[in-house]
């Protein structure tokens, strides 16, 4: 045992935009211990938006004062590169317009038993889970630090911490609290499972490198020998994990419930911040870790991105609701992006995907909002209309936003002159370079089966005759700006992608670092 | 000609600000609504005025053909991007320019109109679409522009839509122009295939290099694109009927600008698929002329003012395609033609509108007659516009139709008879028009009282006609647009010479001048009856649109309709079989798997659990392989 | 992997014995039913009566649980910091001292909303 230990060093400045995030959850905390009721909306909700743009300028500050760094911050325990701070910038941005949705959607008192005097109580006394918001800071710290850590311990870490804010989330909801509920337990206890394996994998993995780091697991690849079946299994099981957050079929099971239960904004948060984060991983994983193993991986990956894009694509078809539907094609999406994940041969051929994958991330993200920002707008008397049929007609009722949903729904089928277009076009064409070409033609295949549930809500919403009594719009001005600002983006990188696409290939150039 | 150099910054940089502000302007009449009502004609003037502006200085900029990147729309596919050279900013000029005094015209002539506004939002639309046609660096965004001009066509000819008449003329513009379209992009196609861009410059760089029938095919399939946007036969058919739109409609689109598109095209491309003495060239002439005799021909029976003046637009285009198809040494002419027809067509356009504005909207010259005193601008505009037509002596349309005559003299008699009869054929019934409304005896009902119209109105006139007098000279007489447009379209081997007292020339003034004085018989002396006789077989003819429709009918709709029925029993039985059972698989897929989705979170449990006990075994097996 | 095979052996051992076991029970062993034996087992003693309405505990218990966690965790964080502080030096402190102020946040939270009081 030696007698030293030297005290770690900390590079806070790359750290920063993390710190930010932690710090005003924290004080969000405080703020829901000492400020009275009435005061704590007022004080929470600048907070949160501020820290979120704070964390956002920092990440623009270090990139434009050193340039895109590539280190391993923290002792090797936070990666400081390109992908990261772009993935940084994504979940930030997104995360500012979900919080912005973030409206009535939410029970005034969790504890009480839906219709219970207690509740009826909350409700009269003007109560509000204002906790919401230091919640999503935490969950977003969790984004940020899931896609950007270094090694397998601080992965699992994160994913907790971004996990478990969302189990709760998802149980706020203010209307139908059983499916709010259900969808919570169900989450749980499925992201706890799949925790485990998670857990399980990173010590099959530790007993096989020696180590947690992903660098040093990518070494190890090489000089151990004779322990192929620890590292299998092992990986493998770290895999699960990783596909359960992505939602890739066989572990998808739980996203059509959940997004469906949990309160709307949470499910924007979910589908597209989560999404983005958990693939920051997964490719920090697959490509750094497991790089040099790619030979094994990839057929596997390859099967999963099939029946993720076929599952995904089929089973929409027969929903009949909005949030059901948007979840499934949000597995359809994992399973195209999948498609670029295993398009690997090489440096330059890796930035190229890594950049598609990107590109996709940031496109798909902002009209997920968009898309479950105009469901928040659609109301029944007993809340959000979420079954189709009360969609029909909406083009007559109400034919701005039918047009603006249908906008979102056609650039996630991918048509021309919209965001989704380019995304699927940078994927699959990284795709296609990196030799995946059986697995693009079912993805295009997919895709055409895709456009087919998302046409069809057009249609439904264009072409059948409102009902007498239709659901009422809701148009708060936050939510307004959130779907404005999400069909502005879908069109400005549908038409002028080339800044984005630039910014995101030069955040891919130097790939991950090792 | 000379090489495209790639350009940015600069008066030519900002060159992309004339398709912004017409743009912009119909984008904030459009989504702005009622609430723009006010003001909304004042924006939709300035819009191409500044267009214009920003057309004189990129004009006066030292000239060179400069391409202007804009973005890269798909990279290493397809860019978006400007080509400013002597070609492109003289169409600008143009459309800018004549635009802007239609604009001006249109606010007194819609002042009654509850729908100015979005007339307005139209026309800067038209505007923007055009510019970007007439600017594009490469065919997709000109097909871009194409295709905008075509919708705001549609727009435009339905503009009163509560007339029948007007929505099927609309409708029938933009049927027509699908089938050239068509032809457009299999054009489209066929260039992207053969030369991996849409670029002009590597595409006209390389064309040598191509087989000859490929650039043939390429050739007929933009001529068929041009034949449907310029009304040439065979999809002729749709202009006479786009005259339901409001008068500055058929003005600037249909007649000094929007049906121009195909000449432009067929110069812009001459020099790859269309060159001298090529297959694709010699269809290009055949169909000019064709195309001017058909339209002059129509153009003597109709007593629809507007009409009348279509076919006349039809026959002028037809001239521009004639002379585009002779090569370097047709280009300027077909381009100085199009520039002075652009003027005195519009002039008589706007000058018919204004007589229907004083009649309450009467087209039928038969109401007409003895105008001239009661209407002295607007008479003595259009008669400007006439004599410049009708290629009077020193006026515009003189020069300009007389050089393409003469060029396609040189190449071809039987082409040059054929267009000096066509100019003869103008003379009878430009004359015819100008009698039947201004000379005679007035022959409109009672309760309508002619009024000289708004100087809002005629000040554009004005200063047409005034273009009609001199632009043909200035452009024509020491060779000046043809040496401005050298460098963009190529220069023929030698200059040609003006020579005022040529043979063919004084073939052409006697022949014209035959039509006006027949024209003076029958219309201008003679009591024009107030109701049309039955006439003659070819006068019929002529009323019928030379049976473009019947034939249309016959040959295209019937069987058209036919094909369509085994088309639908083919899909109904055989597609839709395929299609539904594929549907049906897939919709019974999910259905099935949808059962898998219990709501038992145990299950989804042992679904992740199977899920990864198969995932290990697969990677165990590959990583055992 | 000869390592393994002593573990496998026991797992299936370990594995056919309870299949063994709870297979055969039903055939040979004797089926005398009484209520004691239909009651939840709970280590052989009185089962504790439930609260009325049956089968649910007050969530106060959860709470306590869930803040005893928190504080253990904190303990077993300490522990090695103490034995190494002096090594550690200041940068030690400060963390630690920024650790237990982030654990104090939550207790106030919990403090204030009450979780603290038993009714």
């Amino acid at each position: 045992m030696t007698d030293t230990i030297t005290a770690p060093t900390i590079e806070y400045l790359l750290l920063s935009p993390l710190l930010v995030v932690f710090g005003a959850a924290i004080v969000g905390v405080l703020v829901e211990a000492f400020a009275p009721r009435y005061l704590r909306a007022a004080f929470q909700v600048p907070l949160t938006l501020l820290s979120l743009v704070a964390a956002f300028a920092l990440v623009i500050f270090v990139v434009v004062k050193d340039g895109v760094p590539n280190k391993a911050a923290a002792m090797g325990a936070v990666a400081a590169d390109g992908p990261a701070l772009f993935i940084w910038g994504t979940i930030l941005l997104l995360a500012f317009v979900s919080v912005l949705l973030i409206g009535d959607d939410f029970v005034p008192s969790a504890v009480a038993v839906p219709g219970s005097v207690e509740e009826e109580r909350a409700v009269s006394e003007g109560a509000a889970h204002t906790e919401v918001y230091p919640l999503v800071l935490f969950a977003v710290g969790g984004m940020l630090l899931f896609a950007a850590s270094n090694d397998l311990l601080v992965m699992f870490v994160a994913l907790e911490v971004m996990s478990l804010p969302l189990y709760m989330l998802c149980g706020l909801a203010r209307r139908r609290r059983l499916l709010s509920q259900e969808a919570a337990m169900k989450y749980f206890l499925l992201g706890a499972f799949s925790s485990a394996f998670f857990l399980y994998g990173t010590a099959l993995l530790y007993g096989y490198a020696g180590s947690i780091d992903l660098s040093k697991i990518s070494t190890s690849l090489s000089s151990v020998g004779g322990q192929d079946s620890l590292l299998f299994i092992g990986a493998a099981v770290l895999g699960v994990g990783l596909f359960f957050k992505i939602g890739a079929v066989p572990f998808q099971m739980w996203k059509p419930d959940v997004y469906q239960g949990a309160p709307t904004p949470i499910t924007a948060l979910m589908a597209s911040g989560t999404l983005v984060a958990a693939f920051g991983a997964l490719l920090r994983v697959f490509w750094v870790a497991l790089g040099n193993l790619e030979w094994d991986w990839s057929p596997v990956v390859w099967a999963v991105a099939i029946l993720t894009m076929v599952v995904g694509a089929i089973l929409a078809i027969t929903q009949t609701d909005i949030k059901r539907m948007l979840a499934y094609s949000s597995i359809a999406h994992a399973g195209f992006i999948l498609t670029a994940v295993v398009a690997t041969a090489g440096a330059k051929q890796n930035s190229l995907a890594l950049s598609g994958i990107l590109f996709y991330l940031v496109a798909y993200g902002l009209t997920t909002v968009g898309a479950f920002g105009v469901v928040t707008m659609v109301r029944d008397p007993g809340g959000e209309a979420w079954h189709l049929s009360r969609w029909a007609g909406l083009g007559k009722r109400s034919p701005k936003l039918a047009m603006v949903l249908a906008f979102f729904l056609l650039a996630m089928a991918g048509i021309p002159l919209t965001s989704g277009f380019f995304a699927k076009y940078a994927v699959f064409s990284a795709a296609v370079s990196g030799g995946a070409v059986a697995l693009v033609v079912v993805g295009v295949v997919a895709s055409a089966i895709a456009a087919f549930f998302y046409v069809r809500v057009i249609v439904l919403m264009f072409f059948s005759d409102p009902a007498a009594d239709g659901p009422s719009i809701v148009m708060p001005i936050a939510t307004r700006g959130v779907v404005g600002f999400a069909a502005l983006a879908t069109v400005v990188l549908g038409v002028f992608p080339q800044p984005v696409l630039d910014l995101a290939s030069k955040a891919a150039q130097s790939l991950f670092v090792r | 000609m000379e090489p495209i150099v790639e350009h940015s910054g600069g008066v030519i940089g900002a060159s992309w600000l004339m398709i912004a502000f017409p743009l912009a302007s119909a984008a904030i009449l459009l989504l702005g609504g009622r609430r723009t009502n006010a003001w909304g004609h004042l924006l939709g003037v300035f819009a191409p005025v500044a267009s214009f502006v920003v057309a004189v200085m990129c004009f006066l900029q030292p000239s060179g053909r400069y391409d202007v990147g804009l973005y890269d729309f798909i990279p290493g596919v397809a860019k978006v991007g400007l080509l400013i050279d002597p070609l492109s900013i003289t169409f600008a000029l143009l459309i800018t320019g004549v635009g802007s005094l239609i604009h001006i015209y249109s606010i007194g002539y819609m002042a009654h109109d509850p729908e100015r506004r979005r007339f307005f939002a139209y026309l800067n639309l038209f505007v923007a679409a055009m510019l970007l046609l007439v600017l594009a660096d490469n065919y997709l965004v000109l097909f871009l522009g194409w295709e905008g001009v075509g919708l705001a066509s549609y727009l435009l000819i339905g503009f009163w839509q509560f007339k029948p008449t007007a929505a099927t003329a609309a409708k029938k513009a933009f049927v027509v122009n699908r089938v050239g379209d068509f032809g457009f992009l299999v054009g489209l196609f066929t260039i992207f295939a053969t030369f991996g861009t849409f670029a002009f410059g590597p595409v006209f760089d390389n064309a040598a290099k191509a087989s000859n029938g490929t650039l043939t095919a390429i050739g007929i399939m933009l001529l068929i694109g041009a034949c449907g946007k310029s009304a040439q036969l065979p999809l002729q058919s749709w202009l006479l009927d786009a005259m339901e739109g409001p008068t500055p409609v058929s003005a600037l689109i249909h007649a000094a600008t929007m049906v121009t598109a195909g000449v432009y095209l067929v110069v812009r491309s001459g020099a790859a698929f269309f060159p001298e003495g090529a297959t694709a060239s010699l269809i290009v002439t055949i169909v000019g002329v064709a195309t001017l005799l058909a339209g002059a021909i129509i153009g003597t029976a109709k007593d629809d003012i507007k009409k009348a003046l279509a076919g006349s637009t039809m026959s002028q285009i037809g001239y521009m395609m004639l002379a585009a198809g002779l090569g370097p040494a047709g280009y300027a002419f077909a381009i100085a033609h199009l520039l002075t027809h652009g003027f005195f067509k519009a002039d008589l356009f706007l000058g018919a509108g204004s007589v229907m504005h004083a009649m309450k909207d009467e087209v039928n010259m038969r109401r007409y007659g003895a105008l001239r005193a009661l209407m002295p601008v607007t008479f003595i505009t259009f008669f400007i516009g006439y004599l410049a037509i009708i290629g009077f002596p020193l006026l515009s349309g003189y020069f300009t139709k007389d050089g393409i005559i003469e060029t396609a003299m040189d190449s071809n008699a039987i082409l040059g008879w054929l267009a000096v009869i066509g100019a003869g054929i103008t003379g009878f019934y430009m004359s015819r028009v100008v009698f039947m409304t201004f000379f005679g005896s007035k022959r409109w009902a009672d309760d309508v009282h002619p009024h000289e119209s708004p100087s809002v109105m005629t000040w554009p006139l004005i200063i047409l006609s005034i273009g009609s007098i001199f632009l043909g000279g200035y452009l024509i007489l020491s060779n000046r647009l043809m040496v401005y447009l050298g460098p963009a379209v190529g220069l023929p081997e030698a200059l040609p010479q003006f020579h005022p007292f040529s043979p063919t020339g004084l073939a052409t003034l006697a022949l014209v001048a035959l039509g006006a004085a027949i024209a003076w018989v029958r219309y201008g002396s003679a009591e024009v009856p107030q109701v049309a006789p039955r006439g003659s077989f070819l006068t019929t003819f002529a009323r019928r649109d030379l049976y473009g429709d019947a034939l249309n009918e016959a040959l295209l709709m019937r069987p058209g309709q036919w094909l369509t029925r085994l088309a639908v029993w083919f899909d109904n039985k055989g597609v839709d079989g395929v299609v539904n059972g594929l549907a049906a698989g897939i919709g019974g897929s999910s259905g099935r798997l949808r059962r898998i989705q219990t709501g038992f979170v145990r299950s989804y449990a042992l679904s992740i659990f199977v899920g990864a006990a198969v995932l290990v075994g697969a990677w165990y097996v590959v990583g055992n392989l | 992997m000869e390592l393994y095979v002593p573990i496998l052996v026991l797992a299936v051992l370990a594995a056919g014995f309870a299949v063994f076991s709870v297979g055969i029970a039903p055939f040979t062993g004797p089926k005398r039913w009484n209520r004691a034996k239909l009651d939840a087992y709970e280590c052989g003693i009185e089962p504790t009566p439930q609260p009325i309405g049956g089968g649910r505990f007050p969530l106060k218990y959860m709470i306590t649980a869930m803040l005893f966690i928190v504080f253990d965790i904190e303990i077993i964080f300490l522990y090695p910091w103490a034995v190494t502080f002096d090594k550690l030096g200041v940068f030690g402190l400060v963390e630690m001292v920024l650790f237990i102020v982030t654990v104090l946040v939550a207790y106030a939270y919990v403090w204030r909303r009450r979780g603290l009081d038993w009714d």
